[in-house]
């Protein structure tokens, strides 16, 4: 009796400290921190059987803008040999038109939130193929460098109009007015041709 | 002389540790919540490749990622690209159930926010990736997102 009666001694909590540190050291290594990054697209649905055939939409040649990537992962644009260094400069030429150049796609006046009437090349189309032997980084350095010359006239376009750049117009995750009037001016139309299959891999 | 002996008797009182568990708790809760714990066990090599048009991914919860690369395993599987779903070898007819099992985890209001991240080695051929895409496309997983480092494009391609 008298032993039970005696008083509970303290629990050490000396190695609380040790087991949290390992529980510590566990999400440590078992967790990543990376955040994830990267080209963002979006697919166009799967036709259905029967639009299929009569989808056939016609545009005027001067609006395609064609680049092909064969399989050695050369460059062909609008029908020229091309270097991925001055793909760039191409597209945002081909997107907006500056001179009216009569080869570069047509233009067209349409009224646009703060920036009034304004010519835009509304109906242009970029228009990228690949081969199957194309490699991944090569494909991906095209779709780069296509969204960076859409990237870059729009960055322009805000500067010069707003003082800010395209992505500052906006907080995390919401649209800005002001970004929708620059997106109806600079309309982002990359088309990839639904794959065929020539040789196989 | 008998004071200053007193004195150098009390200096020596040992400093707590007893806060010492809460600091370490209070560090083990921050990384618990912020860290997201790895899925899967990758079994395909991959190097993305780099771009720097990027956007960072963000919700974690809505994005299901696709894996393609040379198996890590050369000697039993050989060096042609495969793709990886969860923990295993697919093939691209699979990647439509892989989808709809994703999507059957979301909340019904989050279900057309579902983003598809797609981890490529830099030197997979089109081919697989065109397969891949083209079953998202039937799967209506129309939102996808090439995971790329953040860094020079031309300087990645010649420094081949």
């Amino acid at each position: 009796m008298a032993r039970a009666r005696r008083q509970l001694q303290q629990i050490n909590a000396g190695s609380m400290a040790d087991i949290a540190f390992l529980l510590l050291i566990f999400f440590l290594v078992s967790s990543t921190m990376d955040t994830d990054m990267g080209i963002v697209r979006k697919l166009p649905p799967m036709p259905d059987e029967k639009q299929q055939q009569k989808d056939e939409v016609k545009v005027k040649e001067r609006n395609i803008f064609v680049v092909l990537v064969n399989r050695n992962n050369q460059l062909l644009v609008e029908g020229e040999l091309m270097d991925i260094k001055d793909l760039r400069e191409k597209t945002k030429e081909f997107i907006s038109n500056p001179n009216n150049d009569p080869n570069l796609p047509a233009k067209e006046l349409i009224e646009v939130n703060y920036f009034g009437p304004i010519e835009v090349t509304k109906a242009h189309v970029i228009s990228l193929q690949n081969d199957r032997g194309t490699s991944y980084e090569m494909y991906i350095a095209v779709q780069n460098e296509l969204a960076a010359a859409y990237n870059e006239l729009r960055d322009e376009l805000a500067t010069y109009k707003f003082g800010m750049e395209y992505s500052d117009l906006s907080g995390e995750g919401e649209v800005d007015e002001r970004q929708k009037a620059i997106d109806e001016i600079y309309p982002m139309k990359i088309s990839e041709a639904e794959p065929k299959n020539v040789g196989g891999i | 002389m008998s004071r200053f002996g007193k004195d150098k008797k009390k200096v020596v009182t040992p400093i707590s540790t007893a806060s010492l568990p809460d600091v370490v708790f209070m560090l083990l809760f921050f990384f618990m919540v912020t860290s997201v714990l790895r899925e899967v066990n990758m079994i395909v090599d991959l190097r993305v490749p780099t771009a720097d048009q990027v956007k960072k991914l963000e919700e974690k919860s809505l994005v299901s990622y696709i894996y393609i690369g040379k198996p890590v395993n050369v000697k039993v599987f050989g060096t042609i690209p495969r793709i990886q779903l969860n923990d295993a070898f697919a093939e691209p007819d699979q990647i439509r159930d892989f989808i709809a099992q994703k999507r059957e985890l979301l909340n019904e209001f989050e279900r057309n926010k579902m983003t598809v991240s797609l981890k490529i080695d830099k030197k997979t051929e089109m081919g697989i990736v065109s397969d891949v895409k083209q079953e998202l496309r039937k799967a209506s997983a129309l939102k996808i997102n090439y995971s790329t480092f953040e860094g020079d494009v031309i300087q990645a391609l010649s420094g081949r």
